[in-house]
């Protein structure tokens, strides 16, 4: 599994949703790569209106909120 | 004002027996009433304003607005900007996706300065503290001041401003159905809003509660009449000019604000001082950079600059 996170550097909800996500990968033990993407140009290829946005194997899951982790964690399992 | 008078009473006169004609008491009074009030209308108003932003998306905001023209479009922008806020963070993905869906220039600044202007937190804390004439107000110049400075903007001609990486970039339209959003999902969401934002601001309402409370009670009435008053054309420029760097505290001006103007500040001057709060907030001008040459930038504040001052002097000349 690829997991995206969409936002910019600075941007507090953004790292809030990294965090989260990080910690909902851990408690399901997922083997997934988490990669923060801060570049404007190679977000907007997702199509987003606003960050932060988590993306899974390039598909947008979710855009401009942060969820808790047992709520990721919901996301995520609907994945596998 | 007023509905929780009684329990900041109590809680000062019999709960804590302070004298009743004592400045203590009535500041302890003050910050007791206003703060229980305030919290309760910021946590009912971010709920509702957290249901209707489900509804009203960023995206679907963009497909409204794409190729309407100026007026219209500037008027739509502005409307959709209050029930639409968004973290200053977003401002670059915002204004991408509103350049490359086809949304005019004008238009999209519009949008992005009636959003951060008119927001829950701040209408909340208007409300509970000033009442809704003022509230009423501010957002009817908030309104005005989006669409005049979008209109403005647009006529300026200033597309080649924009970093030349924007118009590069292509929208990936997901071919995918937006999934159907259920009712508890929004409740779910707005609960979160609550919650998250509520965390965020409730320190800094509390404290400016605390801080206005104590100006009530022993700052002298008529101690800024003469800096602050109608009569100082000056104040309004350096109000706005104090507001820049202080983004994000909204929350916690607006409470100290209501008691200076008890103390004889204009209401044009606090108005304007507000707005600059909200609207001209140095964070969003620095994320902007990436997507704006200096010259869009330096406009963008002037003309927000030159409308907010001018809105605080007419207020100032017609309210007394």
């Amino acid at each position: 599994m690829k997991i995206k996170i969409l936002g910019g550097s600075g941007c507090a909800t953004c790292t809030k949703l990294e965090k989260n996500v990080r910690k909902a990968v851990e408690e399901l033990e997922f083997k997934a790569e988490v990669e923060k993407v801060e570049d404007y140009a190679e977000m907007m290829h997702y199509g987003i209106a606003s960050t932060p946005a988590l993306v899974v194997d390039e598909k947008v899951k979710l855009e401009g909120w942060v969820p808790s982790v047992e709520e990721l964690k919901k996301i995520l399992q609907a994945e596998v | 004002m007023g509905l929780f008078d009684g329990l900041g009473g109590w809680v000062a006169f019999q709960l804590l027996k302070l004298s009743s004609n004592s400045q203590i008491g009535s500041a302890v009074q003050f910050f007791v009433s206003d703060s229980v009030e305030v919290l309760l209308l910021l946590a009912v108003m971010i709920f509702f304003v957290g249901l209707l932003r489900t509804y009203v998306t960023p995206k679907k905001v963009r497909k409204w607005l794409g190729g309407k023209s100026e007026g219209i479009g500037n008027v739509l922008a502005a409307l959709l900007g209050i029930p639409t806020p968004f973290c200053s963070c977003s401002a670059v993905p915002i204004f991408i996706g509103f350049v490359e869906s086809g949304v005019p220039l004008g238009v999209t600044f519009s949008f992005l300065i009636s959003s951060p202007m008119v927001n829950e937190v701040a209408v909340a804390l208007l409300l509970g503290l000033f009442g809704w004439q003022v509230t009423a107000l501010y957002i009817a110049s908030g309104f005005t001041i989006a669409v005049i400075a979008g209109i403005i903007i647009g006529r300026m001609h200033m597309e080649k401003e924009v970093e030349d990486f924007v118009y590069e970039i292509k929208l990936k339209e997901s071919g995918e159905k937006d999934r159907r959003v259920t009712w508890s999902e929004r409740i779910e969401f707005a609960k979160t809003e609550v919650k998250d934002i509520m965390q965020r601001v409730s320190l800094y309402v509390l404290a400016a509660i605390g801080v206005g409370a104590f100006i009530h009670s022993y700052v002298p009435v008529n101690f800024l009449l003469g800096v602050a008053g109608r009569g100082n054309f000056l104040a309004v420029p350096v109000a706005v000019l104090i507001g820049i760097p202080l983004y994000s505290n909204a929350a916690g001006m607006i409470p100290i604000v209501q008691a200076l103007i008890s103390k004889g500040m204009a209401i044009g001057t606090a108005l304007a001082f507000m707005m600059s709060v909200t609207a001209l907030s140095l964070p969003e001008m620095i994320i902007l950079k990436k997507v704006l040459k200096p010259k869009l930038i330096a406009l963008f504040i002037g003309v927000l600059f030159v409308s907010i001052v001018l809105t605080g002097l007419l207020f100032n000349a017609i309210i007394s």
